[in-house]
């Protein structure tokens, strides 16, 4: 379970601050599909980056399955994530010197898991790049790069997953087997996935959104898409 | 290692799979000092293990006497008494005399070596027929080295004529214990057994020879302890003692006193290369600020992303570094075969692995030491980035940061641990650390000026290109201060290193040139002057001075007995001032190669009834004499007694005769005295026949044909300069990665710039234009700043260490000045060149 109490971002702007966020408030109880949604400047980036522990709030609280995450140092957030946290970037952000399938084993490799080999390519073969392991990022198309951000993203069996835009880059029909692979690894793992969007047709395919504006909820609201059926299984 | 570390090696090298070349090349800025330092202790070590088994042969026995006349019987009793109780003695008389060759009739300068039986005590003679060396003693025979049959144009077979008597060259000698090989390369060797000495007739009366007695030890038996008890006799005859062990510590002092100077050098050019790999891993760490990002969102932890990085760089350093030894090895092994025939002793090349060991370990380190900081700041890329570009790359700097202090501390320990252990002292390596710390602070402050400037004068009125150009020098990521640092240092130490060794050669260079005549006649009689005098004008040409020599030796100061005056001016016992034999003249003028630093030159005083002389000024120190003092001189059997009245500088280095005493012509003017005539002849052919003409007459009077050693001097300054040459391309060869690496480090911000003003209509030309600007600043300054500091480290050097008047070499200076901001343009240019070829499309897609 995820929970954000009055959580603030301030920046500093001229001589005084910027409020980014303002006491944003809300539960995400485990195995959900949620949306954030919203326009440009809405706060919705920086909301992810202080639920996933990528940076702290000027106030407030993140709570990642009981733990507090401004409680913990830079290093324990990183060690969190690499437990308990997937993401999925816009850019794919694969690491460009590593194959396919090295990349999906990186997060296994940084918790020292013996098995990473074995447990990439099986992920790499569930979303359908059991051919292509041995390319580089750049050998590959966008769809593929994604799917292998996704696989990378399941391969520490992740409570929660974070997806930033992950069809932004992609064409309509790419984009939609994208969603449906992130529909499918959600109902089969069991993990916690949120994710970032200006598509209001993949909002839709969410089981909640939750809309911003100027670092407000203006709506929290369930959708008429299938909840997400909280598993005891997970991925592995 | 605990499992979250079990992955790091590999995912370290396979992370750096695409960034190795690049890593390399910045790591390859070490590899030239550490090949500087590999080759300079492989030498060092190589020549020292040379020593150690050589230097008994090199020196010829255990214990040498060495005297300039013939020993005192009761000394050669003592020597015959100390032979019968084991030692094998050996002896051998030096001297230089005119060789002739009838058949060629041609005359050299050359020194005749008469041997005794048992000579030489250790090593062996080879010549060439093999195996000749006793029939020396059964015959009139004499042996030569190769160079003089080259130079008498004579053949083995042919007779030589040295003095009043001839020998058979019977072959010619190869090695010889106890007569190095640049020796015999300068100066033609003739080997004769001493029983023929006699013969010649050479060494009567003022004749110039040395006695040596060469003693070879039973085993078991330690020279300093075999000669203790016999030495305080010999010195009080003026005889020098040598044992094997000072002569083998004589050598490997001077060869690690060399060897300290070249490590000097190398590691400065090491340090150079830190700079090099600090610009250059601070452009890879920009490069791989997404990468951290990612990696710190999936979970890695700040030791684990900098174990990473810094894995790469200490992998890609050792490959640096052992580039570098290879280096450093192929010197060691084309460096003798440069030099054959120059050593003294035969240098056996062998692998050192302790100093490729060494080479590694330290270029590694200063790879690693110089890396560190920047890599330190992977630590602090923000795992935001990977969500949004617009973030801080790097999260703030902690003032309290403590790695960052210990990194900053283990450089500057680096820096004079490695001083220190080059110099072998560690007030002497704090000195070079602080030196080479004050040289890259003034750098530093030269660059900050340099911003600050640009940014005060960047004037709306300059032309836009221009302007551009200029406010790259202040703009946020500038390149500015790293770019100067490397190309001041680079420029620093070429021009320092070249200043340094130009001073030292000119002194050389600028006597062998300036003689006045090219040949001299020594040992002229009294009555043989006008004799030769008349040979020379038979021929058309003119003898330009006839300089007249005194044999003296010291007597009293201020009528004060030598050691009585010794002991009230605290001076050393066996005071080499006091003892030596002195060859003095006497005229009424300077001369060009003195210069009067006290008092004033004769005929100053007026009235006295002394007569006047000049000292030399380091004599006079060493004397402890100033000027009016009264110093009594014993010419030959006679005092004579004269007024100090002024005190010379001498340039000894001059092809001149130059004196340490030189007295008013009515002092000396009726002692008996010999002469040294000097000849202006313009051609080779007529001092040829001048040389055969006066040896026939007069063979005692020795000449020397100054060109030909002159030719000799230049062939050998030409070879240092080349050399030196070598050096400073060598140093500005490695400038090239340094300032590749300096230049690299803003690489992406000047192709992120350079395509945005694409897009917004500028041409390739003026994109050109404004890189232009800007790396010509930058080189100007970094350049000449570098220049300016070598002046002040050349000066330093040649004054302090080499004890030398420094001259500024301007034009070769300003050179190395122009090439090195010639070099930062093109490499500022070569790297801008992506600029070009990119579409803004493309590059801005990617940026």
């Amino acid at each position: 379970m995820l929970v954000a109490s009055n959580l603030q971002k301030e920046y500093p702007s001229g001589a005084g601050t910027l409020a980014v966020l303002k006491q944003v408030s809300f539960t995400i109880p485990q195995g959900s599909l949620v949306a954030i949604v919203g326009p440009s400047g809405s706060g919705k980036t920086t909301l992810l980056g202080l639920l996933a522990g990528l940076d702290v709030p000027s106030s407030g609280t993140v709570s990642l399955d009981g733990v507090e995450l401004n409680r913990l140092t830079e290093d324990e957030r990183a060690r969190l994530r690499g437990e308990k946290v997937g993401f999925i970037f816009q850019t794919f952000q694969l690491i460009p010197t590593l194959t396919a399938l090295e990349n999906v084993q990186v997060p296994l490799e940084l918790r020292g898991d013996f098995g990473a080999p074995e447990r990439a390519k099986m992920l790499l073969e569930h979303v359908g790049l059991g051919d292509r392991m041995d390319h580089f990022p750049s050998q590959l198309s966008g769809g593929e790069q994604q799917r292998v951000a996704i696989a990378r993203a399941f391969s520490n069996s992740p409570k929660i997953l974070f997806a930033d835009e992950p069809t932004g880059n992609l064409d309509g029909v790419t984009g939609a087997k994208i969603v449906e692979l992130l529909e499918s690894l959600n109902k089969s793992s069991g993990s916690t996935v949120v994710i970032v969007t200006h598509d209001l047709t993949l909002a839709e395919r969410a089981g909640r959104i939750i809309r911003l504006r100027d670092g407000d909820i203006v709506e929290d609201r369930t959708t008429s898409a299938t909840p997400p059926v909280p598993a005891s299984s997970t991925a592995r | 290692m605990t499992a979250r570390w079990r992955w790091i090696p590999s995912l370290a090298w396979r992370e750096s799979r695409t960034a190795r070349r690049r890593l390399l090349l910045y790591m390859s800025s070490i590899s030239l000092g550490v090949g500087a330092l590999v080759a300079i202790d492989s030498i060092a070590d190589n020549v020292s293990a040379a020593v150690r088994l050589q230097s008994r042969s090199v020196m010829g026995g255990d214990v040498s006497f060495t005297s300039d006349t013939r020993y005192p019987d009761s000394l050669k009793a003592l020597l015959d008494s100390l032979a019968r109780t084991g030692p094998t003695m050996a002896t051998v008389v030096t001297f230089t005399s005119m060789a002739y060759a009838p058949r060629t009739q041609i005359t050299r300068l050359a020194q005749v070596r008469a041997v005794g039986p048992t000579y030489p005590p250790y090593g062996a003679v080879t010549s060439e027929p093999a195996n000749l060396w006793g029939e020396l003693q059964k015959r009139p025979a004499a042996l030569v080295s190769p160079s003089t049959l080259i130079s008498l144009d004579a053949n083995v077979g042919d007779t030589l004529s040295i003095g009043f008597s001839q020998f058979i060259i019977i072959g010619t000698t190869n090695s010889v214990p106890g007569d190095p090989g640049l020796a015999s390369a300068i100066g033609p060797r003739v080997f004769i057994a001493e029983q023929y000495v006699a013969s010649t007739q050479l060494l009567g009366f003022g004749s110039r020879a040395s006695f040596e007695t060469l003693v070879r030890l039973p085993d078991g038996v330690q020279s300093p302890q075999w000669v203790e008890p016999i030495r305080a006799r010999f010195r009080a005859a003026n005889i020098r003692v040598r044992t094997v062990v000072q002569q083998e510590e004589n050598m490997t002092e001077a060869i690690s006193r060399l060897a300290d100077f070249l490590g000097i050098v190398g590691m400065i050019a090491l340090l150079l290369g830190g700079i090099g790999v600090a610009s250059g891993v601070n452009a890879f760490m920009n490069r791989k600020i997404d990468t951290v990002a990612v990696l710190r969102c999936l979970g890695a932890t700040g030791s684990q992303v900098l174990a990473i990085y810094v894995t790469q760089a200490a992998l890609m350093g050792l490959a640096g570094a052992a580039i570098g030894a290879a280096i450093g090895v192929a010197i060691q092994f084309a460096l003798p075969v440069a030099l054959e025939g120059t050593l003294p002793l035969d240098v056996t090349v062998q692998i050192v692995p302790k100093a490729i060991g060494v080479g590694l370990a330290i270029g590694v380190w200063v790879a690693l030491v110089f890396s560190l900081r920047p890599l330190l700041a992977l630590r602090r890329v923000s795992p935001l980035q990977a969500l949004r570009r617009d973030a801080e790359a790097l999260e703030h700097q902690r003032r309290r940061d403590i790695p960052s202090h210990l990194v900053n501390i283990a450089l500057v320990a680096s820096v004079v641990v490695l001083a220190i252990s080059r110099t072998d002292n560690w007030r002497r390596g704090i000195l070079v650390a602080l030196g080479i710390g004050v040289s890259l602070l003034l750098l530093w402050g030269s660059a900050t000026l340099l911003s600050h400037l640009a940014r005060r004068l960047v004037a709306q009125r300059l032309p836009y290109l221009l302007r551009q150009g200029v406010a790259n020098l202040y703009r946020p990521a500038n390149q500015t201060r790293s770019v100067i640092l490397a190309l001041g240092f680079g420029a620093f130490l070429v021009s320092t290193l070249y200043l340094v060794q130009a001073n030292l050669l000119r002194q050389f260079e600028v006597s062998a040139q300036a003689a006045r005549g090219n040949l001299v006649f020594f040992d002229v009689q009294d009555d043989q002057r006008v004799a030769i005098d008349s040979i020379v004008q038979a021929t058309g040409e003119q003898a330009v001075s006839a300089t007249p020599l005194v044999t003296m030796k010291l007597k009293s100061i201020n009528g004060q007995a030598l050691d009585v005056w010794g002991a009230a001016h605290a001076l050393p016992r066996r005071n080499w001032a006091f003892n030596r034999e002195y060859r003095s003249t006497y005229r009424d003028t300077v001369v060009v190669t003195e210069q009067i630093t006290a008092g004033k030159w004769f005929g100053g005083s007026g009235t006295d009834t002394l007569s006047e002389m000049s000292l030399e000024q380091g004599l006079a120190t060493d004397l402890a004499v100033s000027l009016g003092d009264t110093l009594t001189w014993d010419v030959q059997g006679v005092p004579v007694a004269a007024r100090l009245t002024s005190l010379r500088e001498v340039n000894w280095g001059r092809f001149e005769p130059n004196f340490f005493a030189v007295f008013q012509s009515k002092a000396l003017s009726t002692a008996p005295k010999m002469f040294v005539l000097v000849a202006a002849i313009s051609s080779d052919t007529v001092i040829a026949r001048i040389q055969r003409n006066v040896v026939l007459r007069f063979p005692n009077a020795s000449s020397v044909d100054l060109s030909l050693l002159r030719a000799t001097v230049l062939e050998i300054i030409g070879r240092i300069t080349l050399a030196v040459r070598f050096l400073a391309l060598f140093s500005l060869a490695m400038a090239v990665p340094v300032l590749f690496s300096a230049v690299a480090a803003t690489r992406r911000d000047r192709l992120r710039e350079g395509v945005l003003l694409k897009t917004l209509g500028a041409t390739r030309a003026q994109i050109g234009r404004i890189l232009l600007a800007e790396y010509a600043l930058l080189g100007m300054l970094g350049a000449f700043t570098g220049m300016l500091l070598s002046f002040v480290g050349a000066w330093a050097l040649v004054t302090f260490v080499f004890d030398g008047q420094f001259s500024p070499a301007l034009l070769p200076a300003f050179l190395i000045a122009g090439v090195m901001m010639t070099l930062a343009v093109a490499i500022g240019m070569a790297t801008g060149r992506e600029v070009f070829r990119e579409t803004p499309m493309a590059a801005l897609r990617d940026t």
